[in-house]
């Protein structure tokens, strides 16, 4: 029988699988993931944007899932139906009220110093995924407010050329791309966006010219 | 809730009042954020980590 | 090779670190926001204006009605002129070369005269002497000769009435036309129009493009719109119907659309009111690049410094409390 080869940082090793669980071990260990502790100037109401946006896209998804579970035509014919477009209306605008207050907030720290220009580039993506996905949702209504949104953004889809490909007056595609596609594509970004704030951990402040670091 | 609302109309802006009170909500909600205590843990770590 | 584990333990070296529960923080965040969403749901509800139909336009508006689809057969309305993807009888939007509407060609086609009054007219002949001789009056005419029908028809309707139901129109040649759409209105008040419009002679359909043009082709829709302020003019795109607050995030996007150049006709640097919906969107894909790529821009990426709110969110980094000994 072979001795079994040591495993060290210095040769690769043959297997696939040790190599990926020794990337992410080295990328975002588990008291990265999930720190107890945080630097003391972790300290600002300003923080908490974040995760206040991560709940309301919890209660977004939970009253969606509510909704797509019994049609589209159910919150116009009943009163519980109208309480769950309800409660899926009013947490997209706390949803996109708590983001943008998060832009503001890593905006003015400037969270993209120190190589987190990507978490910071992810966001803004998140931001505009979600303003298709809030569209797409704003068009699978079907009430008065779907009918002019997509009679007049066709001419601006189509003035771009997509709007063949991404036609606003197809409620079925609309409604496949909100219920399904856009949600995954969402909740991807949002879990790439907490796994790069997690491996990279929250910037430093901003440090005035000549100053020590602390 | 279904009747019409009324526009601040300033100039060229022309807002709804319910758009209006969200986003006055929000930059007052911004300020009270960047001046409010925070609630602080005890402080017992050494350190670095 | 230093690992990422390894960065962030320097990264942190040297720095106080204090008690945070993060899970707990996401617990608290999630029933709160929970109890916000359900509490004001409870209270305020969610906007529903019922869908216009085309039998409650064509009910409350004849004339209207019967504009728009003389208007189809003259090939004046917008859907008539449009372009691609529907059509080719407008280039449709471009700025100098950039014309992407013309690019990828006529992948939806409609045929507006067709598809909102031919079509429904046929199937409503059946069993209507007069309709289907009025039909094929019309479609065994000149090309010019139509014209000079819906011309002079589009001319009367402006001062058209209507009566007992009926739009009445002072005398003239007209030709087949008075009948047609008499047969085509009769159609839409009853609501057969929306019916073939949306099912397009299939059984299942999800696709409302056909039902939507006709509508967007008249004036009941966007006078309903304009009730609601949901008009581009009015920062529409930003706007709820009711007393909710609709999509604030699209301020930016909507405010283009009430400035100079793309109110004006004449315009600037090529963009102008006609070609304000390319141009518009040209720019807000710059201007949102731009907000991706901050981290590298000057100025941009330097105000946080210059402007002093990262001292109250740090202001015990900056300012640290002294322990009373």
């Amino acid at each position: 029988m072979q001795a079994a080869k040591p495993v060290s940082v210095k040769d690769k090793p043959d297997s696939w699988t040790l190599r990926v669980r020794q990337a992410i071990d080295r990328q975002l260990p588990m008291d990265h993931l999930l720190p107890h502790r945080q630097p003391y100037y972790v300290g600002s109401w300003v923080y908490v944007f974040g995760v206040v946006t991560i709940a309301a896209l919890v209660w977004v998804v939970v009253s969606g899932v509510v909704l797509a579970f019994m049609g589209p035509q159910w919150w116009h014919d009943s009163g519980v139906g109208r309480f769950f477009n309800s409660l899926h209306f009013w947490s997209v605008q706390l949803f996109f009220i708590f983001m943008v207050l998060h832009l503001w907030g890593q905006y003015f720290m400037a969270g993209w110093r120190h190589g987190r220009a990507a978490t910071w580039a992810i966001g803004v993506v998140i931001f505009g995924v979600s303003i298709l996905t809030a569209f797409t949702g704003y068009l699978s209504q079907q009430n008065f407010d779907s009918q002019f949104i997509a009679v007049n953004a066709k001419d601006a889809m189509n003035a771009a050329g997509v709007g063949a490909f991404f036609n606003v007056l197809n409620f079925g595609q609309m409604y496949g791309l909100h219920i399904m596609l856009l949600p995954i594509g969402v909740t991807i970004l949002v879990v790439w966006h907490i796994v790069v704030v997690r491996a990279r951990g929250v910037v430093k402040p901003i440090d005035p010219e000549g100053a020590a670091p602390r | 809730m279904d009747a019409t609302t009324s526009y601040f109309h300033w100039g060229f802006i022309l807002i709804s009042v319910p758009n209006l009170l969200v986003i006055a909500g929000m930059i007052v909600l911004f300020a009270v954020a960047l001046v409010a205590p925070f609630p602080r843990g005890r402080e017992d770590e050494d350190a670095g980590s | 090779m230093k690992s990422m584990g390894e960065t962030q333990e320097e990264y942190y070296r040297g720095v106080r670190m204090v008690p945070y529960d993060l899970v707990k923080e996401l617990v608290i965040a999630l029933v709160g926001v929970g109890v916000l969403a359900l509490a004001v749901s409870a209270i305020l509800s969610s906007p529903d204006v019922p869908p216009v139909t085309i039998a409650a336009w064509a009910q409350s508006d004849p004339v209207d009605f019967v504009t728009t689809a003389n208007g189809e057969l003259a090939g004046s309305t917008t859907s008539a002129g449009y372009g691609n993807p529907y059509d080719t009888n407008s280039d449709g939007q471009a700025w100098g070369p950039i014309a992407p509407q013309k690019w990828f060609g006529t992948r939806i086609p409609i045929d507006s005269a067709d598809m909102f009054v031919i079509q429904p007219l046929q199937r409503a002949a059946v069993g209507d002497a007069d309709l289907d001789a009025a039909l094929k009056t019309w479609q065994s005419a000149t090309s010019d000769q139509q014209g000079k029908w819906t011309d002079a028809y589009g001319k009367a309707l402006a001062t058209a009435t209507v009566t007992g139901g009926n739009v009445v129109v002072a005398n003239g040649d007209y030709g087949p036309l008075p009948v047609m759409m008499s047969g085509l209105l009769g159609v839409a008040q009853a609501g057969g129009l929306d019916g073939l419009l949306q099912i397009n002679g299939r059984f299942y359909q999800t696709d409302y493009t056909p039902a939507l043009l006709f509508m967007g082709d008249g004036g009941y829709l966007s006078a309903q719109a304009e009730h609601w302020n949901l008009l581009g003019d009015q920062w529409g795109m930003m706007n709820e119907t009711g007393r909710y607050p609709g999509q604030t995030w699209l301020w930016l996007y909507t405010m283009w659309y009430q400035v100079p150049p793309f109110t004006s006709d004449t315009g600037f640097l090529g963009l102008n009111a006609s070609n304000a919906d390319l141009g518009i969107i040209i720019l807000m894909t710059l201007l949102t690049a731009a907000l991706a790529l901050v981290p590298f821009i000057p100025i941009l990426r330097d105000i946080p410094r210059w402007v002093p709110i990262h001292r109250l969110i740090w202001r015990d980094y900056y300012a640290p409390r002294r322990k009373v000994l």
